[in-house]
């Protein structure tokens, strides 16, 4: 018997898979954007605002992540340049979408008159931090009525994400949620994440989420 | 929650180093993983039975070396382990916390025969 030195990291598949991926929306110059949070924070929703809000000056494609349905691809398919759903069902893994799951959808869209493209994980805050898809910015949404102590329970996610919304701001009179803890919290973990304030339902704070948007996806190029 | 996933890896990644050293058998692989990293080893033992099936790595022990949760104050750079379910730096109290280990997730070693 003899013993061989290995170090390899197991998640390297789906790295690789993902480098593969960002490389290929580099050379289309499209802005990709990994958006997670448990079931019923508001994915599809934040989508739907930011597609409402910057239809006119981005060119957007949407992926849909879920067990099944096509639910959310109807919900976002008017205002889309392109929608893909993918439902992970009937693959190896079902909590969340993986780099290779994503790989056959961008070649379904036409990147070349896409400049953002919003990828919607399978809602779950433990599975999608550990699987890199090819995105440019990680955004984690927590919502008001979950409570406030979710970077607490599910740290990974929040040390990874360059944005956490805060969504259903117009549910802060009725629900015990202490933003100032939760932003210590997200903070603390993560002193770069960007924190956005905002309810998709009545639109408060999507200005600043808006501007948020088309700053990154300016820097990232100008077609 | 993934398991599948990551023993498919496993099960790749041991054949192919496998074949690499001319083994004609992977009698145990020694894998590290951190306690944040949300993998049960159970689970991907009960996996890898199935999905090492046929092949050189079947029968192969899993070993695993878990590597407790460390964290890094921050702001006085003090190194601690988790007491409680809010990260706080014993020390100087404060929350800005680092992850310093418990994400590994690794093939460290064979052994081979």
């Amino acid at each position: 018997m003899k013993r061989i030195e290995v170090i390899q990291n197991i998640l390297e598949a789906n790295e690789t898979v993902a480098r593969r991926n960002q490389q290929l929306l580099n050379v289309h110059r499209v802005f990709a954007i990994n958006i997670m949070s448990s079931p019923g924070a508001g994915k599809t929703s934040l989508i739907q605002q930011t597609l409402t809000n910057l239809k006119d000056r981005l060119n957007i494609a949407v992926i849909e992540g879920d067990v099944a349905s096509t639910v959310d691809a109807e919900k976002v398919q008017n205002n889309a340049k392109a929608v893909i759903q993918i439902n992970t069902r009937n693959m190896p893994e079902s909590c969340s979408l993986m780099a290779a799951m994503l790989e056959p959808a961008l070649k379904d869209i036409p990147l070349d008159d896409i400049d953002l493209l919003l990828i919607e994980n399978v809602g779950n805050l433990i599975c999608p931090s550990e699987f890199a898809l090819g995105e440019h910015k990680r955004i984690v949404i927590s919502s008001l009525p979950e409570g406030d102590d979710k970077p607490i329970k599910y740290p990974l996610i929040f040390i990874d994400a360059n944005a956490v919304i805060i969504n259903k701001m117009d549910l802060l009179p009725y629900v015990d949620f202490d933003i100032a803890a939760f932003r210590r919290a997200v903070a603390g973990l993560n002193p770069e994440a960007e924190i956005f304030e905002l309810s998709c339902k009545t639109g408060e704070g999507i200005e600043r989420w808006r501007s948020w948007i088309l700053a990154q996806v300016k820097s990232n190029a100008i077609k | 929650m993934h398991e599948f996933g990551i023993t498919e890896n496993i099960v790749n990644i041991a054949i192919a180093k496998a074949d690499e050293a001319q083994a004609s058998k992977v009698v145990q692989i020694n894998l590290v993983v951190g306690e944040m990293a949300g993998f049960v080893p159970d689970c991907i033992q009960f996996y890898f039975d199935s999905l090492s099936k046929d092949t050189i790595a079947q029968g192969a022990m899993l070993h695993f070396e878990l590597v407790p949760t460390q964290l890094r104050c921050r702001n006085c750079s003090t190194i601690f382990q988790p007491q409680d379910t809010i990260w706080a730096c014993p020390k100087c109290r404060s929350q800005s916390i680092e992850l310093s280990k418990g994400r590994e997730l690794y093939i460290e070693s064979m052994e081979v025969e």
